[in-house]
C-alpha cells in the first residue's frame, strides 16, 4: 500500500534544471564548508609540530593536573596591621555619627563600619529632625565603593594632579579679576553655615563672584512663598505629629515633598490611641505614597487641584474664588474645609502645586488654623534653590558674560530642560570646573573634572532646619585622590586650614555657644538657640506681601482650560537621579507600581482605553506595556506605559532621575530622562499622549494588584467600628469545624503537630504596624545592605527571580474599599453566574481605589510547612522562634518555596557575586567591600531567606552575656525593625513580658497572616484602622 | 616583662655560671655584691633601656663601673648618684653627666631612688660578670637521633637482602632437585587436581562473599577518604617569619590574649599587628634561649632582623624609619564562610582555654591545626560541655528554668540551644 506520493522538500524541487537540487543529491550543504577558514592552509598544518595524539595527549594531561591541583586546599593568607589603630578590633563595628546632604536628601544617620570600612546607614536616634534615613539614604554606602568614581582630578580626559588643577583655576580666576566677566558658583543646596561663610570669602578673594543655588527638582515657588510673607528663604516646617486632620493638595509629604522626612511624624497619629487617629485627606492626580496612606483620596487633575485649594480656602477663611469644579470633587472639599474648621489648630494644609500663590495660600490657611503643626520657629534650609537665577546664569553663559564657573554637586547637563543651552554657555565660559564623583554627563563636557568624594569620605555641616545644626564626619579615608569642594575653596582662597579645622572654628565662634565640637560630632547633630544671619535678604524686597485672599483668587484665576495635564514626580527609590548608579535602589520595587529598573507613564485606566493603550502580562507571568509618544513644548519622548488605579482621569504621571547616560553601567541606564519636560521648573506640563508602536518589557514584582476580597491577607476596619464594636466583630480568629464544632485555629486540638515549648530563653516576634507603614521601603534596602541580598537585574527580576528578603506588597481594593470587596464575593451566589463573574472583575484595581501596604518577610512559623518538607533539614526551627536556613545543607529541590503560603523563600538561580554574567556591586572588587562580614554570601543552587537577623539578635545576646547583665527591651532589633522610623516595626522578646512586642501580640489588633492555615507565625500585624469620619 | 627578658638558661649553664662567678668574687673588694640578685633586680629595674652588650634606649651597660672609671675617673658613688637621681647630677654641671646626657638624646634616666647601696652593689656585681659563651650541647643529641634513624634502615636493609638471598636459594633448591629427579628417571606425580583459583572461581557463594567484601572493604576507604577532603587537622605552613610559639607562649609564658587580644571581644581572635611584636622586641634584639642544630641562636636572631624590617625598625639607630611591610602569615585556622565562629563566646563568656580547640601551642615550635575543626567536631563539645553560668547575670533566669525542665544540675551547651543550626550557620 505504498503511496506514490511525492513529498517536496522546497519549491526549489519544482524548478526541473535547478542546480541546487542537484547539489543536495550529492552533498548534505549546498555550499563546501569553509573547512579552509578555521583549520588553515594545508602548509601551515603540516608544519605544526603538534600532531592529533599530541594535542590529546595534553588536553588529557592538562585535565588530568587541574583534577588533581584542585585537591590541594588553598594557601590563605592573614596580613594583619602593621599598627593597629586603636578604635579598631577586627570583627567589631564601629559606629559614627554623619550627616548625609547631597542637595536633595538631608539626614543625619550612623555609619557602621567594619574594619574600617562603612558597610551601613542606620538611624540616628539623637537627631531632633530629620533622624531618620529614607531608602536613598540607605543605599548610599554603595556610592562610596562605585567602581565608576572619578579617581583622580582629570582635565580634558586625563588624570592631572590637584596642584596643577590648582594652578590653573587660581591663575584662570586671578585673571578674571578685572575682565567684568563673573566667576559663578553653581552648587547645589549644601545649607551649611560654614560653607557659606567660605563662599563669602571667596566672594572678598576674587570679587565678581556670584554663587547660584539649584534644586534639580525645584521647589522655588515655596521658598518664595515663605520668603514672601515670613522674609526669609525657607520652607515651611510642619510637625505632622501636632496635627489631627490633615488635608493635602498634591502634596506627596510621605515622599520627597520639600525635602521629606515628615513621615515618622505622620506616622504617630495613625496608630489609634484612646479610640482617635489623625484624619488624612489627600486631593492628587497621581497615584501617590501619601494618597495611598490617607484615609480619603480624591483625584483630580493638576488644574483641578489649583481650583480646589483656592476653594478650600475660601470655605475655611471666607471669601469667594471662581473656578468651577466636579460636583463630587466640589463636595469633598466642603467636607475637608469643614473638617479643618473643626480642627482648628489641629488641622494642617499643604499642598505640593509649583505655584508661589497656590503655597502662599497653604500658608494663608495654616496661619488662619493658628495650626499647632506649623512650627515658624525652625523653618526648613534643605533647599534654596531659585529658579530665577539658572535662568538667569544659563542666559549669560550663552551671552558670555560669565567667565568661569565652578559646579558642585549638580548635574545641569542631565537636570536641566534646556540642557543644551547650557551647554553652548559652557562652551563660552572661559573656565569650567566640576567638583563630581562620577563623569557624568556634565562633568564630562567641562575642562576640569575636580574628583569629588563621598560624604562618608567627607566633612560637612548642615543647618538642616533653622537652629537644628548636624555634622559630617569621614568614615573612611578617601578612597581615591579626591578633595571636596570646601577644601578646594580653602586653598584657592589662599587658606591652609584643612575644612575640618575651618568648620571647627567656624562652629566655636557662631554655633556651639560654648559647648564641646567633640560632643557635637559624636552626636552628629546640635541644637542651638541661635539662627544663622540669613545671608540672602536682596530678594525678599522685591517680593512684595500679597494680601489675604488675592493669593487664593489669583490660584483660581491662572487656570486655564487644558488637555491633558502630565506630574512630573520623584519615585522613592530614585529621587532626583544622582544614585542612579545605584544597583539596590535600580531594583528597588516602586512602592505603588511594584516595578523596577524602570520610570513609566501612569495613565488613567480610562485615558488608556480611550488612547490605545494596553498593560498585558506574557506567558511567562511579567508585564509588557505599550509604549506612548509624549509630546510637551516642543520635546518627545517614547516612554512605556503604566496604567494606574487612582489616576486622575485627564492626568498623566512621569517619574524624573531616569534616563541618565554617562557615568553609569550599562545596566543602570534605565527609563527616559523626564526632565526634558520639566519646563520653567513646572511640575505640572500640558502634554499630548498618543500611542507608539511596539511593546515594553517590564520588571514587575507583583503582578496581582488587587486583594480579591481576601480579608485574612490585610485586615482593615474603619475607626468607627474600631471604637464601638468589639473585636470579634472586626478581627476575629478564623474557625474550623472539630466535631461538627467551630473551633478556632488557635486552639491546640485542631493542630497537626505537638506544642513546642518556648516559654524559656528568648522568644523573637515581630510586629508590624498596617496602619503606621506608610510603605516607603526604607526597611527593603535596609535588608539589602545588613544581609548581603543580591542584584539580579532586570531581566531575572521579570523571570520573578527578585532575591527580596523583605518585600512590601501594594494591595487595591476593586470596589472603593476593600470591605465591599469581601462583600461582593460574599454575596456573590452561584458559581458560573455570580461568583466566578464578581471575581473576573476584582482582578481590576478600581478608579480611585483603597490602597494598603504590608511588608513581607518570613513569617518564621512555630509550624512551619517548609520544615516538613525538605529533604535535607536544611531548615529547621530554633527555640528562640526563628526559623533557621542552613545554606551550605540545602540541595536546591526548591520544596520548601512550593511549600510557603507566604511565598518569601528566594532561591539562588545563579551565582551573583564573583560572576562575570552580572555587573552589580557584589561583582567588582571594590563593589564588594560593603558586605556584611557576618553574613555569608550566598551561592548558586541555594534557597535563601529572611533570617530576622538573627546575627543581630545573636550579637545581642553574645554582647549581653559578655557583659553578664539581662538583656532591656528594644535592645534586640532587626535591620528592618531598626530602619523603620515609624514605628510600624517592633521587634522583641515576647517571653519577656514587659517588652512592647509582648503588649502588641496582646493587642486587639493583632492577626497573624492567612491564620486559617496554622502556621503560627513569629510575625504579626496590627489591623488597619481607617478614619472614615466625615465632617 | 621579667619573663619574657628573661630567657630560661639550662640548668648545667647556670651551675656552671655560679662557679665562674664564685671564682671571681674572691678576687673581687669587699663591697661585692651578689650578681644572681643583681641579675633580678637588672632585668626588673633596667632591662627596659639598657642591655649589657647593646647600646639601646641607654648605653650597654657591661663592666660599668671600670669603664667610668677609665673614661672619667668617676666611681660607684658617682653612679649611684647617678642612678636614684641622674636629672640631679646633670643640673649640678657634672660634664660627664652632661656628656651622656646629650650623646642619648637628650632623654634623662628614670630616676630609681628606691635601690639601696646594696642593690646597686648586687647590680654592679651582674654588669661585671664575663660574657658567657654560648654552650652547644644540645646538637650532639641531635646527632645521636639522627644516626639512629640511619642505623633503622640499615637493618631494614640487610633484612631484606638476606631474605631474598633465602627466596633465592630455595629456588636453587628446588631446581636442582627436579634436575635431580630428572636424572634420575623419576616421574614426578602430574597433579591433576583443579588450580586454586579455578576452585574459588566455580564456587559462587565464595565469589559472593569475597566480591561484597570486596565492595565494602572499598567503600569504607573510599568513605574515609571522601570525609579527610577540606580537613586540614595536621595543617602546618611554613610561615614567612618563622615565630615559635614555644619560645613565647612555653618558654617565657606570654598569655595569649597578650598578643591575641581581640579574641576576648570579638569573632577573630586576631593576628596581632606588628607593633605588639615591638612592644617587647624592642629590647629583645637576640635569642638567648636553648637552641639546636636547626634552630640555632643566628636563625633565630636572623627571624628578629626580619621582624625589625617589617616593622621598619632600625635597630642600630633605635628608631623607625616609617618603611614598613606588612608581613603575609599564611592562614592555618580556616572555618567555612558559611560557619559563624565567634571568639569571645568561648574565651570570655565560656572561660575555656585556647588549648582545648588549638593543642598545645605552648609546646610547638610551627604551628599546626591541632583539632578537626569539623562540625562533628564542634557538635560533641558542645553536647559534652557545661555551659559556665556562675556570676553571669545574663544566665541566672534561663539556666534556672531549662535545668528544672531537663531535670540536670548543670546544663550543656546542648541543652542550651547550642546544636541548633542557625546558631553557627547564616
Amino acid at each position: 500500500m505504498s503511496s506514490n506520493k511525492k513529498y517536496w522538500k522546497s519549491v526549489e524541487e519544482l524548478n526541473d534544471n535547478s542546480s541546487i537540487v542537484e547539489a543536495l543529491k550529492q552533498n548534505e550543504f549546498v555550499e563546501e564548508i569553509p573547512t579552509d577558514e578555521f583549520l588553515g592552509n594545508k602548509e601551515s598544518l603540516e608544519a605544526s609540530s603538534t600532531t592529533r595524539r599530541d594535542f590529546l595527549k595534553y588536553v588529557g594531561f592538562s585535565t588530568a593536573a587541574a583534577t588533581l591541583a584542585a585537591c590541594e586546599g588553598p594557601v590563605i593568607k592573614s596580613i594583619p596591621y602593621v599598627v593597629q589603630p586603636n578604635e579598631i578590633i577586627p570583627g567589631v563595628a564601629n559606629y559614627y555619627a554623619t550627616t548625609i546632604a547631597d542637595g536633595y536628601d538631608f539626614a543625619s544617620v550612623l555609619v557602621k563600619t567594619r574594619e574600617g570600612r562603612p558597610i551601613k546607614i542606620e538611624n540616628n536616634a539623637m537627631a531632633t529632625t530629620n533622624g531618620s534615613a529614607n531608602a536613598r539614604v540607605n543605599a548610599s554606602v554603595l556610592g562610596l565603593y562605585d567602581s565608576l568614581r572619578v579617581q583622580s582630578p582629570r582635565k580634558n580626559g586625563t588624570s592631572v594632579s590637584w596642584d596643577e588643577l590648582d594652578a590653573e583655576v587660581v591663575q584662570k580666576l586671578s585673571a578674571l579679576k578685572d575682565s567684568g566677566k563673573d566667576i559663578v558658583l553653581l552648587t547645589q543646596t549644601f545649607a551649611s553655615p560654614s560653607t557659606s561663610k567660605l563662599i563669602a570669602e571667596f566672594k572678598e578673594k576674587y570679587g565678581n563672584v556670584r554663587h547660584v543655588v539649584y534644586d534639580a527638582v525645584s521647589e522655588s515657588s515655596a521658598l518664595d512663598a515663605y520668603q514672601a510673607k515670613y522674609g526669609e528663604r525657607a520652607l515651611a516646617n510642619y510637625d505632622f505629629s501636632n496635627a489631627m486632620t490633615i488635608v493635602s493638595v498634591g502634596a506627596d509629604f510621605l515622599g520627597d515633598w520639600q525635602g521629606g522626612g515628615f513621615d515618622a511624624a505622620y506616622s504617630k497619629n495613625r496608630i489609634p490611641q484612646n479610640g482617635k487617629m489623625s484624619r488624612h485627606i489627600q486631593f492628587e492626580s497621581n497615584m501617590s505614597l501619601t494618597g495611598a496612606n490617607a484615609d480619603k483620596r480624591v483625584p483630580l487633575t493638576p488644574s483641578q487641584q489649583k481650583v480646589a485649594l483656592a476653594k478650600l480656602y475660601s470655605y475655611v477663611v471666607g471669601g469667594s474664588v471662581s473656578g468651577n469644579l466636579p460636583e463630587h470633587i466640589e463636595e469633598a472639599v466642603k467636607k475637608a474645609a469643614s473638617q479643618l474648621k473643626q480642627a482648628g489648630s489641629n488641622g494642617l494644609v499643604v499642598t505640593g502645586i509649583q505655584d508661589v500663590n497656590a503655597q502662599t495660600v497653604a500658608l494663608e490657611i495654616n496661619e488662619y488654623l493658628n495650626s499647632k503643626a506649623f512650627n515658624k520657629a525652625t523653618p526648613i534650609k534643605t533647599r534654596q534653590g531659585s529658579d530665577k537665577e539658572v535662568m538667569t546664569l544659563i542666559a549669560d553663559m550663552k551671552a558670555g558674560k560669565v567667565g568661569a564657573i565652578i559646579m558642585s554637586g549638580v548635574n545641569p547637563l542631565y537636570t536641566l530642560p534646556n540642557a543644551s543651552d547650557f551647554a553652548e554657555g559652557l562652551k563660552n565660559t572661559g573656565l569650567s570646573v566640576a567638583f563630581s564623583m562620577k563623569e557624568d554627563e556634565t562633568s564630562s563636557e567641562v575642562q576640569l573634572i575636580a574628583a569629588a568624594p563621598h560624604y562618608l569620605e567627607s566633612w560637612g555641616d548642615v543647618e538642616i532646619s533653622k537652629g537644628h545644626y548636624a555634622l559630617t564626619q569621614p568614615a573612611i579615608r578617601p578612597l581615591f585622590n579626591t578633595r571636596q569642594f570646601q577644601d578646594a575653596l580653602l586653598i584657592w582662597n589662599g587658606n591652609d586650614v584643612s575644612y575640618h579645622d575651618y568648620i571647627k572654628d567656624a562652629w566655636g565662634t557662631t554655633i556651639l555657644n560654648g559647648s564641646s565640637f567633640n560632643q557635637a560630632l559624636h552626636d552628629g547633630i546640635y541644637v542651638g538657640a541661635i539662627a544663622t544671619e540669613n545671608t540672602d535678604t536682596t530678594a525678599a524686597a522685591e517680593n512684595a506681601e500679597v494680601p489675604s485672599g488675592d493669593a487664593a483668587n489669583a490660584l483660581a484665576g491662572s487656570v486655564k482650560a487644558s488637555g491633558m495635564e502630565m506630574t512630573l514626580y520623584t519615585k522613592t527609590g530614585m529621587g532626583d537621579g544622582q544614585q542612579a548608579n545605584n544597583p539596590w535602589l535600580q531594583e528597588f520595587p516602586d512602592p505603588i507600581t511594584r516595578a523596577s529598573w524602570d520610570n513609566y507613564l501612569t495613565v488613567s485606566k480610562a485615558d488608556a482605553d480611550a488612547l490605545g493603550l494596553v498593560n498585558h502580562y506574557v506567558a511567562n507571568g511579567a508585564l509588557n506595556g505599550s509604549y506612548a509618544k509624549v509630546t510637551a513644548n516642543g520635546s518627545t519622548l517614547t516612554v512605556p506605559v503604566i496604567i494606574q488605579p487612582g489616576q486622575a482621569k485627564g492626568s498623566v504621571g512621569l517619574a524624573l532621575g531616569y534616563g541618565r547616560t554617562k557615568g553609569l553601567k550599562n545596566e543602570m541606564q534605565t527609563g527616559v530622562n523626564a526632565y526634558a519636560f520639566y519646563k520653567d521648573f513646572n511640575n505640572v506640563q500640558e502634554v499630548t499622549v498618543e500611542l507608539a508602536s511596539g511593546d515594553h518589557e517590564f520588571a514587575c514584582v507583583q503582578l496581582q494588584n488587587t486583594l480579591m476580597g481576601r480579608g485574612s491577607i490585610i485586615k482593615e476596619t474603619t475607626l468607627e467600628i474600631f471604637n464601638t464594636k468589639d473585636k470579634e466583630h472586626w478581627n476575629a480568629i478564623p474557625t474550623v469545624s472539630l466535631n461538627h464544632e467551630e473551633t478556632p485555629v488557635t486552639s491546640p486540638e485542631v493542630d497537626l503537630w505537638e506544642e513546642f515549648d518556648r516559654s524559656i530563653g528568648h522568644h523573637f516576634n515581630l510586629s508590624i504596624d498596617l496602619n503606621a507603614c506608610t510603605g516607603c521601603g526604607a526597611c527593603v534596602i535596609a535588608c539589602h545592605a545588613e544581609n548581603n541580598v543580591p542584584v539580579v537585574g532586570k531581566t531575572e527580576v521579570r523571570r520573578s527571580r527578585d532575591m527580596h528578603w523583605l518585600r512590601i506588597d501594594r494591595y487595591y481594593s476593586s470596589e472603593e474599599t476593600f470591605q465591599e470587596d469581601i462583600d461582593k464575593k460574599e454575596d456573590a451566589e452561584g458559581w458560573f453566574t455570580g461568583q466566578k463573574q464578581a471575581l473576573r472583575e476584582m482582578e481590576e484595581g478600581a478608579d480611585n481605589p483603597q490602597v494598603s501596604f504590608q511588608p513581607v518577610m518570613c513569617q518564621h512559623c512555630n509550624h512551619a510547612p517548609c520544615e516538613t518538607v525538605c529533604p535535607v533539614a536544611a531548615t529547621s526551627h530554633s527555640h528562640q522562634g526563628q526559623n533557621h536556613m542552613a545554606y551550605n545543607r540545602c540541595v536546591g529541590t526548591r520544596y520548601c518555596a512550593n511549600n510557603c503560603p507566604y511565598k518569601v523563600r528566594r532561591f539562588n538561580w545563579f551565582l551573583y557575586s564573583e560572576n562575570d554574567e552580572f555587573d552589580y556591586y557584589m561583582n567588582d572588587d571594590l563593589g564588594r567591600m560593603v558586605l556584611n562580614p557576618d553574613v555569608v554570601v550566598r551561592s548558586r543552587g541555594v534557597m535563601e531567606k529572611c533570617s530576622m537577623c538573627i546575627q543581630k539578635t545573636q550579637k545581642t545576646i553574645l554582647d549581653a552575656k559578655r557583659d553578664g547583665r539581662v538583656i532591656k527591651d528594644g535592645e534586640f532589633q532587626t535591620a528592618c525593625s531598626a530602619a523603620c522610623s515609624n514605628g510600624a516595626m517592633v521587634f522583641g522578646d515576647i517571653n519577656d513580658k514587659e517588652s512592647q512586642v509582648a503588649k502588641l501580640k496582646e493587642d486587639n489588633r493583632m492577626y497573624h497572616l492567612l491564620e486559617s492555615v496554622g502556621t503560627k507565625p513569629n510575625v504579626m500585624y496590627q489591623t488597619k484602622v481607617v478614619n472614615t469620619t466625615e465632617a | 616583662m621579667r619573663q619574657v627578658i628573661h630567657c630560661k638558661l639550662s640548668s648545667s649553664f647556670l651551675s656552671l655560671a655560679l662557679i665562674l662567678l664564685l671564682a671571681f668574687s674572691t678576687s673581687l673588694s669587699a663591697q661585692e655584691g651578689d650578681p644572681a640578685k643583681g641579675k633580678s633586680l637588672f632585668n626588673a629595674n633596667c632591662a627596659a633601656c639598657h642591655q649589657l652588650d647593646k647600646k639601646m634606649t641607654g648605653p650597654a651597660l657591661r663592666n660599668i663601673e671600670t669603664r667610668i672609671q677609665e673614661d672619667a675617673g668617676l666611681d660607684r658613688v658617682w653612679l649611684a648618684a647617678w642612678i636614684r637621681n641622674s636629672a640631679g647630677v646633670i643640673k649640678s654641671g657634672d660634664a660627664y653627666a652632661n656628656k651622656i646626657f646629650n650623646e642619648y638624646g637628650g632623654t634623662a634616666m628614670t630616676a630609681f631612688p628606691q635601690l639601696s647601696d646594696a642593690d646597686i652593689n648586687d647590680i654592679l656585681a651582674y654588669t661585671a660578670e664575663v660574657k658567657a659563651e654560648p654552650v652547644a650541647a644540645p646538637a650532639a643529641a641531635t646527632q645521636a637521633s639522627g644516626n639512629n634513624g640511619v642505623s633503622n634502615e640499615l637493618i631494614l636493609g640487610a633484612l631484606a637482602i638476606l631474605f631474598m638471598l633465602l627466596a633465592f636459594g630455595l629456588f636453587l633448591v628446588n631446581k636442582t632437585l627436579r634436575r635431580f629427579a630428572a636424572a634420575k628417571d623419576i616421574e614426578l606425580p602430574d597433579t591433576q587436581r583443579t588450580p586454586l583459583w579455578k576452585a574459588f572461581a566455580q564456587n559462587q557463594f565464595l565469589v559472593l562473599v569475597t566480591s561484597i567484601f570486596l565492595l565494602l572493604a572499598s567503600a569504607y576507604f573510599v568513605y574515609g577518604y571522601l570525609m579527610q577532603i577540606g580537613v586540614d587537622q595536621g595543617y602546618q605552613p611554613v610561615q614567612p617569619i618563622h615565630f615559635s610559639h614555644k619560645i613565647h607562649a612555653g618558654d617565657n609564658a606570654v598569655d595569649c590574649k597578650y598578643c591575641h587580644s581581640s579574641a576576648r571581644v570579638s569573632k577573630t581572635s586576631g593576628i596581632p599587628s606588628l607593633n605588639i611584636c615591638m612592644n617587647c622586641h624592642k629590647s629583645i634584639y637576640e635569642y638567648k634561649g636553648e637552641t639546636s642544630v636547626e634552630y640555632s641562636k643566628e636563625f633565630y636572631d636572623g627571624e628578629i632582623k626580619k621582624l625589625y624590617a617589617a616593622a621598619g625598625w632600625d635597630d642600630a639607630a633605635q628608631q623607625y624609619t616609617g618603611n614598613s611591610q606588612p608581613v603575609k602569615w599564611v592562614r592555618i585556622h580556616n572555618l567555612p564562610d558559611f560557619v559563624y565562629f565567634n571568639h569571645s563566646q568561648h574565651v570570655s563568656v565560656a572561660g575555656i582555654e585556647c588549648q582545648t580547640c588549638h593543642g598545645p601551642i605552648e609546646e610547638m615550635e610551627i604551628v599546626s591545626q591541632f583539632s578537626p575543626l569539623t562540625m562533628g567536631w564542634c557538635i560533641n563539645c558542645h553536647r559534652t560541655t557545661n555551659v559556665k553560668v556562675e556570676d553571669n547575670a545574663y544566665y541566672t533566669k534561663i539556666h534556672e528554668a531549662l535545668s528544672k525542665k531537663y531535670g540536670v544540675d548543670k546544663l550543656t551547651a546542648a541543652q542550651m540551644g547550642g546544636l541548633e543550626c542557625g546558631k553557627c550557620h547564616y
